[in-house]
């Protein structure tokens, strides 16, 4: 299914943002448009983005494997994305991420057995007032979970778990 | 004294669109665009002493008069892409002090002649950019934004882009490649964007804080602003504080304020964390010179400004202040910070792209048991061979941390015999 008939209202949206000229800068937000329901970007919506901005599929690799949030292979349902850079290490982040590892017996990178989590160390998220942090990113978009504890982690994924959708 | 970008922190619910307007808000951006022409803005916030906030400390008035006014249409983006590790100031604006920023990136369209306005926000802040597009459709409705405001000439349409993550998106050139849609890598310059930018077209660039700024030194004028602060750095700077303090947070300070009252002050940091002393200072974030504390009281002294961080061989950047206490070891901060930079490099230049490949391997035996002194003497060598030779800043920034902890805390580098 096409994204302009998944996401009509959407896609119109975000082409409305940009000079005919510069058509081509709505390829990031499509695709996260495109990243939203399946968790990565398939194959068939980088023709799909390819054939709405009249662009080649190469320059649209070009642009997925550049960024960090966009995603080619399937991960967990949700991705929680700790911040261990400088700052946050300085206030535990390490420690945090290294206990969160043993609880979910998973090392960073790897997703849980039940395909819910993949824990993923990440670069600095400006929120290094506020560590240990992470931020999830799910269907339901990009959200952030700050002077986090082991405790409250497992208490999220629980919920993130159960309702099927992220709880605030 | 008052705030004049936390304002949020006075006034309840000020991102509320009535609240903000009832304090006043959108006059300064509508008397501008009513009463004054671009260059009397212009020269107001010229005479103010605002200095970029993202980093440079260019002058935002003088930026704003190199915008080419012979090519059209003109472009104005709001770099909100803060990603250097210890800044978290643009986020606390744009999430509780919104309307305020938006009005001074109008103000900054009215005054550079630009139609369309871009907010480049990183990607990670998909939850900050909702906010700014409810209070971005409020303005519209408000008749604030659109065609022909307040029946003049000017028509103003705001935008909201994300990138996707990548901190290099933050050097204004990047960033113009990535909101055009391609992978962010910097631009050679010159041609500069006040000139050729977004889409080849004329563009000014300014972080959100400068922005914030704008609105307030409209309403007050240009010496109200310039009586806070030091004659070299005016105004008012939210220091964003992190690292081993007691109250880690965004501070909004004058120019001029020492470290000593930022880390210790009781409204502030108020002190190391478990009484320990200040070891070292990185003013600039990652990209920081270290400034070596070890418990000197003249450092701790010192104002923060732009012209006497300097004289400490460091910069005052973006002020995302990580204090590093007597327990911290230098190896350990420098590994973390060049396997940021490693990750971040975006691959055009070699200096920075085989630069900061080989520092993360060496700095990853450095940092460890088996130190050689062959490998800190070539890890100072890599550094320095890339100092001046990238295309931009981030190369040159990666290798600050690393020569300036190897030369300035010899003792933490000791070889094991």
């Amino acid at each position: 299914m096409s994204l302009e008939k998944t996401y009509p209202k959407e896609v119109k949206q975000i082409l409305a943002k940009y000079p005919p000229e510069g058509k081509r800068s709505a390829v990031m937000p499509l695709l996260f448009l495109a990243q939203r329901e399946p968790g990565y970007i398939t194959k068939a919506a980088i023709e799909d983005i390819a054939q709405i901005l009249d662009i080649t599929t190469t320059e649209i690799d070009a642009v997925i494997t550049f960024y960090t949030l966009y995603h080619q292979e399937q991960g967990g349902k949700y991705r929680i994305q700790v911040c261990n850079d400088l700052p946050c290490a300085l206030r535990g982040a390490d420690k945090f991420l290294e206990d969160l590892c043993e609880n979910l017996a998973i090392k960073v990178g790897e997703t849980t057995p039940d395909g819910a989590i993949t824990l993923e160390a990440v670069a600095c998220l400006a929120a290094c007032n506020n560590a240990p942090m992470f931020q999830t990113q799910g269907p339901d978009g990009i959200k952030y979970h700050e002077n986090m504890t082991v405790a409250k982690t497992l208490d999220l994924i629980q919920t993130l778990k159960h309702a099927g959708k992220e709880a605030e | 004294m008052a705030y004049v970008l936390l304002r949020h922190r006075e006034i309840p619910d000020l991102h509320k669109f009535d609240v903000y307007k009832k304090n006043g808000g959108l006059a300064a951006f509508k008397n501008a665009v009513t009463k004054m022409t671009p260059a009397e803005v212009i020269d107001v916030v010229k005479n103010s002493g605002l200095r970029g906030r993202g980093g440079a400390g260019f002058s935002t008035g003088m930026k704003w008069s190199f915008i080419d006014a012979k090519s059209w249409p003109h472009y104005i983006v709001a770099n909100a892409d803060e990603s250097e590790p210890g800044t978290f100031k643009d986020r606390e604006i744009m999430e509780s002090n919104p309307l305020q920023f938006l009005e001074g990136l109008a103000i900054g369209a009215y005054a550079v002649g630009a139609h369309t306005a871009y907010i480049y926000l990183r990607g990670e802040f998909w939850q900050v950019a909702q906010i700014l597009d409810e209070k971005i459709a409020e303005m519209e409705k408000a008749g604030y934004l659109g065609d022909n405001l307040f029946g003049t000439e000017f028509s103003l349409r705001i935008h909201t882009h994300l990138g996707a993550g990548a901190y290099i998106c933050g050097e204004e050139t990047a960033l113009l490649e990535s909101l055009e849609g391609k992978r962010g890598q910097p631009r050679v310059r010159p041609p500069f964007p006040p000139s050729v930018g977004l889409y080849n077209k004329p563009t000014i660039i300014n972080n959100v804080e400068t922005f914030t700024n704008v609105p307030m030194i409209l309403a007050n004028g240009a010496d109200w602003y310039k009586s806070m602060g030091t004659a070299d750095s005016a105004g008012v700077k939210i220091f964003s504080l992190s690292g081993r303090v007691r109250r880690p947070g965004n501070y909004e300070l004058p120019f001029g304020t020492t470290f000593r009252e930022l880390i210790y002050g009781e409204k502030n940091g108020a002190g190391v964390q478990d009484s320990r002393t200040v070891k070292a200072i990185m003013p600039a974030g990652a990209s920081s010179s270290m400034i070596v504390v070890n418990g000197d009281d003249k450092v701790l002294d010192t104002p923060m400004d732009y012209a006497s961080v300097r004289t400490l061989r460091a910069e005052l950047g973006s002020a995302s202040v990580i204090v590093l206490d007597d327990t911290v070891d230098i190896p350990w901060v420098i590994n973390k910070t060049i396997r940021f930079f490693k990750h971040e490099s975006c691959g055009k230049c070699t200096p920075c792209r085989e630069g900061t490949f080989w520092m993360n391997k060496i700095v990853q035996r450095v940092s460890g048991a088996d130190r050689t002194q062959k490998d800190l003497d070539l890890l100072m060598s890599v550094a320095k061979q890339m100092q001046g030779r990238c295309l931009c800043a981030l190369g040159e920034f990666s290798t600050m941390a690393v020569v300036s902890g190897m030369e300035r805390f010899p003792e933490d580098f000791q070889v094991k015999q």
